[in-house]
This record gives C-alpha cells, structure tokens and sequence, in this order.
C-alpha cells in the first residue's frame, strides 16, 4: 500500500509541475502587455518601463517561473493588478463562495443520485427503471446554465422564494446565505446526477450478476439483504470514480453558473480576471483549480487501493 | 480465378455484416430515436444553409417579442429576428464547431494512442502521463483560457474544445489497439513481415472503428455542450451569426417578458444532445451487445 501511494504521489507531483509550467507558458504567450493594458492608451514608455520593472516583467522567463512557483509554494501568490490586492486574500475571499458551492452541489447530485440508481437497477426493466433512464438521459442533455436560467425564472421572479442572484455575504445569516446559493447548486448538480444515477444502477447491475451475489442468494439472503449488505459496497468503487471526476466538472461548471447567478466566486474571478489580462490571478487560480483536481482524484484513488487490494497491483 | 472466388466470399461476407448491423439497429429503439433525431438536426443545418423563413440578419423593430404565430412560428426575439431562423442558421454553427473539434481529436489523438500501444515501454508510459496532464485541467476552464486569450470566435472554441478530444480518443485508441495486438490476425501480420505501422493502417484501425465512433458520437454531444456554455459567456461564435448559447444570453434580461426567448434555444440544445446521446448508446449495443447487460 506504501509503495502503491509513494508512487502515486510521484506522479501527482510531475503532473503538478508540468501544469504548473503549462499554464505558465501559455499565459507568457498572450497577446498585449499587462503594464500597458493597466495604465491605458495614453501612458508614456517612461511609466509602461516603471511598471513592468515593478512587476517583474522585464526579468527572463525562467527565473520569473522559478519566483512564481516558489511563491505560490510558500503562499504568496503575488498581487493582482487590477484590484491591487494580495492574490491570496482575493482567493480566500471567493472561496467561502465557490467551496460551499461545489460541495453543496456535490452532496444534493449523490443525494439524489444513489437512491434513484439503486431504485432503478432494484427494479431492472420494469417502466420504472425505464421511465428513470429516460429522466437520466434529458438530465444529461440539458445544459447547466439553461436549467439555471428556467430556475431563477420559476423560484426567483415567478415565486419569489430566493433572491436572483449576488451574494449577501455569510454575515448576512447562515441560512439566507445558503439560500442565495440554493439555486446555483441545484444547476450545478443536476447533470452529475443524471450521470452518477446511471452509473450506480450499471455499477450495481454488474455486481449483481456476480457468483458471490448468487451465492448469497442461493443461501436464502432475502433480496434486499443481498442489495445492502453484499452489491452496494461493491458497487460503490466506480461511483467514488466518477464522483472524483465530478468535483473538477463541478469546479469548472462554477465559471459559467456564478456568471448566471453573478456570484462573487473563484469561477467569476478568474473569468474577470483573464478578460482585464490580471495574469498572475490567472495563472494562480487555474493552477489552485489543477492542484485540486489531482489531489481529489489522488485520494479517490487511494480510497479504492485500500478497499480494493487488487488495485494496488496495477 | 480462384482469387476472385475469394474476394467474391469476402464482398459477400461483408454484404452480409451489413445487413446484420441494419437489422439489429433497426431493432433497437435508442438508436433508431437518436439517429432520426440526429439526422433531423442536421438535416435542418443543412436546410438553413439554402433557406431560412427570414433572414437572420434582418432588425424589424416594429415585430420585436412577438410570440408564437402564424406568421413567426417560434416567436421573435428583442430585435425582431425570427427565432426558427436563428435556430436553424445556430443548428450549422453548433454541429460544425462540435463536428471540426472531434475530427481534430480523432485526427490526433488515435495516431497518438495506435502509436503507444505498438511502441509500448516508454513512449506509451510519457503518452499517458501527457494525457494524464491535460485531464487534470478541467475543460471548460481551459477553454475558457484559450479563447479568451486568443480571442473569442469559433475557431478558437474548435481548438479549445478539439484539444480536450485529443487525450479522449488517444486513449480510446490505445485500449482498443493493446486489447488487438496479442490477437491472433495481428499475429499472423507480424509474421509475414509486416511493420507495425502498416499492421496498425490495415488491421488495427479497422477494427477500433466500432469504438471510435461510439466515442465520436459522445464527444460530439459535449462538444455542442460546450459551445454553447462558450457562447453564452461571450467566447463563442460571435454576433451577428446566431449561436444557441449566445440566444440564450441575450434571452437572459427578457425572462419576464419573452420566456419563449430562453425556452426555444434551450429545447434546440437539449434535443440536439439527447439525440446525439441516444444514438452512441444505441450504436453501442448495436455494436458490442456484450456492454448492452450493463446499462
């Protein structure tokens, strides 16, 4: 198990490092300085020179990634250019935003998702299994920010149950913060759902056709002890799978749903911030994004070695 | 002579696949739904190209808003545009930025994954990671980055979308490709002398063709997805040629007062994507029946 999660950590750090850099260099590449886009059409070469020397642009590219990285190891993230502020505190800031939001995103997709996926493979071919799949594929087929759209249409304006959109703040009261984020996670979680759903039900149906199932059957294990005790554990291996791939996909989907619902969050930041050319906020958020996506992904992996020795093999 | 009696069997044995393949996926209901659907789509893509009811670019103040009629059958929107047109001409930019950003990952990525699995070692271990590297960057955000940053526009969106194809069907490629190699054609292939590439030209890719396709039909459906999202962040194709996410946009601050404005390109999205879906699942079964217990 060690040696299975040394090795594992490796390749999280080398596909880290190469990320690192690939952001790095894409974002070297973009067109236009930031010192000139920063102080407008009509500053002097004199105060463009200043303020590239200032912030660092005038030093070769690699000493500058090593300073980059270097910072953002030791959580300096540099300051931003156009809000003149320590990216960190930026980050900080639209996290208490953006975290609650994926999570709770999170929690209501597997909250509808495995009941309504072992429903279904409980009740395999019947036309409620199908009537199910047919729900799962239209959830799938529907966009995210569309779904939103209909929502703050229906809960928002029509019914007037939560606000439109914004952010009051957690100051504002636990519960009317949650409900101005109610709306955006329910667009968010909607698709994983759809998709999650399917995935338990073909999990479950797989290892329902397996030996051990039909022992315990043919022990006299009535249907429903087979379901809890002896499919369900097994099935959950590719479901924590997906759910790890769905935090990046939850992650990403923040961009496009803050943007509907103008939530002060990371996704709206970092869109902000590649449209004003703020690189290094760029290059800081997007790599934050990376790191969080592989070390979900890492500790999904790690979870199923240790619950599945076999794994540890490969 | 007797090598025509051969290649006489063998145009038999494929007519014969063929209407076995037809029959089967006349038999089954997903693909016959997703494919009529699919074919509808794009039917209506290539119609707009010819004929629109009006003409898109085309401002008629005076019909701005109008709902559902005779005479506008899917409404106008706040500049009088025809909305069935706009839907019609945004079917063609939808399926041809989802369309050129799966070739690319075809084009690309199968080359990349049939490479691996015949050098294996080392070059399949860095293609891998590589593609380890790019999946570690979600999509949306990374497109997002590069259109922006080159600029928003429909070739952007395809090279940002057709980039996240690339590591999907290299390893598609590589799984179906590593599963044929031991086999015993490809065995018999090596043996006569043949080079890996040229095993790989005419034994490999013919028969990873199934898989391919399968996850073609997929990639396609995200890739419309993903436009879409483009477009209504403002990424995307660019006014004045209509695009679906860019309609929904517009239709954002007219929810109150033209819901059909938001609806319509919605249900456009959503049948394109459900077709598409329901076809690869269809084409799945139809094609290794083995997968169909699992769904």
């Amino acid at each position: 198990m060690l040696s299975y999660a040394l090795r594992r950590i490796l390749i999280v750090l080398i596909t880290l490092l190469a990320a690192s850099v690939i952001v790095f260099a894409v974002l070297e590449i973009v067109p236009g300085d930031p010192a000139r886009l920063m102080l407008g059409m009509n500053a002097t070469e004199d105060a463009i020179a200043a303020l590239r020397q200032q912030m660092g642009l005038d030093q070769p590219l690699i000493p500058r990634y090593f300073t980059w990285i270097g910072g953002l190891l030791t959580g300096d993230f540099g300051r931003s250019y156009t809000y003149s502020v320590p990216v960190i505190d930026l980050v900080r800031d639209r996290l208490v935003v953006s975290l609650p939001l994926a999570l709770m995103a999170l929690f209501l997709s597997t909250a509808i998702a495995l009941p309504v996926g072992i429903f279904s493979a409980a009740r395999r071919g019947t036309a409620a299994d199908t009537g199910v799949m047919a729900a799962t594929q239209l959830g799938i087929a529907i966009p995210n920010f569309w779904f939103a759209l209909l929502l703050v249409y229906v809960f928002a304006v029509a019914l007037r149950w939560v606000p439109a959109g914004g952010f009051p703040g957690w100051d504002a009261g636990l519960w009317t913060a949650l409900s101005a984020l109610l709306l955006p996670a329910i667009a968010l979680a909607l698709p994983q759902a759809a998709i999650l759903a399917r995935v338990t039900r073909s999990a479950l149906l797989d290892v329902m056709s397996e030996d051990y199932i039909r022992t315990a059957r043919a022990k006299g294990l009535p249907a429903n002890a087979v379901l809890w005790r002896h499919a369900l554990r097994n099935a959950l291996i590719p479901v924590l799978t997906i759910l790890g791939l769905q935090f990046s996909f939850l992650l990403a989907g923040t961009i496009i749903i803050e943007n509907v619902f103008y939530l002060p969050g990371l996704g709206r930041l970092v869109f902000q911030a590649i449209t004003q050319r703020d690189l290094i906020v760029v290059e800081s958020v997007v790599v934050l994004l990376v790191a969080t996506v592989v070390i979900v992904n890492f500790l999904v992996d790690l979870a199923y070695a240790w619950a599945d020795p076999r794994l540890r093999r490969r | 002579m007797a090598n025509g009696g051969i290649e006489g069997e063998l145009v038999a044995t494929e007519h014969e696949d063929w209407r076995r393949f037809i029959r089967k996926a006349l038999a089954n209901r997903s693909f016959l739904a997703g494919a009529v659907i699919t074919l509808f789509v794009i039917a209506v893509a290539l119609v707009s190209a010819i004929w629109t009811p009006y003409d898109v670019t085309k401002l008629v103040i005076a019909d701005r808003l109008q709902g559902l009629s005779s005479t506008h059958l899917l409404g106008t929107d706040h500049f009088g545009r025809d909305i069935l047109s706009m839907i019609m001409v945004g079917s063609r930019n939808s399926i041809a930025v989802a369309l050129i950003a799966v070739g690319i990952g075809i084009a690309v990525g199968v080359p990349l994954g049939t490479y691996a699995a015949a050098k294996r070692g080392v070059v399949d271990e860095v293609l891998m990671r590589a593609s380890d590297i790019v999946f570690a960057f979600p999509a949306l955000l990374s497109a997002v980055m590069i259109t922006a940053i080159f600029g928003p526009g429909a070739i952007n969106a395809i090279i940002a979308i057709g980039i996240f194809n690339i590591p999907v069907f290299a390893r598609v490629a590589r799984g179906g490709a590593l599963a044929l190699w031991p086999r015993e054609f490809i065995l018999a292939a090596r043996a006569s002398g043949k080079r890996a590439g040229l095993i790989t030209v005419q034994h490999i890719v013919p028969n990873i063709a199934n898989l391919l396709l399968v996850q073609g039909t997929i990639q396609f459906s995200l890739g419309i997805l993903a436009e879409a999202g483009l477009s209504y962040v403002g990424l995307g194709t660019q006014p004045p040629a209509p695009s679906w996410g860019r309609m929904l946009f517009e239709a954002q601050t007219m929810m109150t007062i033209a819901p059909h404005m938001a609806i319509v390109p919605g249900f456009a999205i959503i049948i394109t994507v459900l077709g598409l879906n329901l076809l690869g699942d269809g084409l799945r079964d139809v094609l290794d029946p083995r997968l169909r217990r699992q769904r």
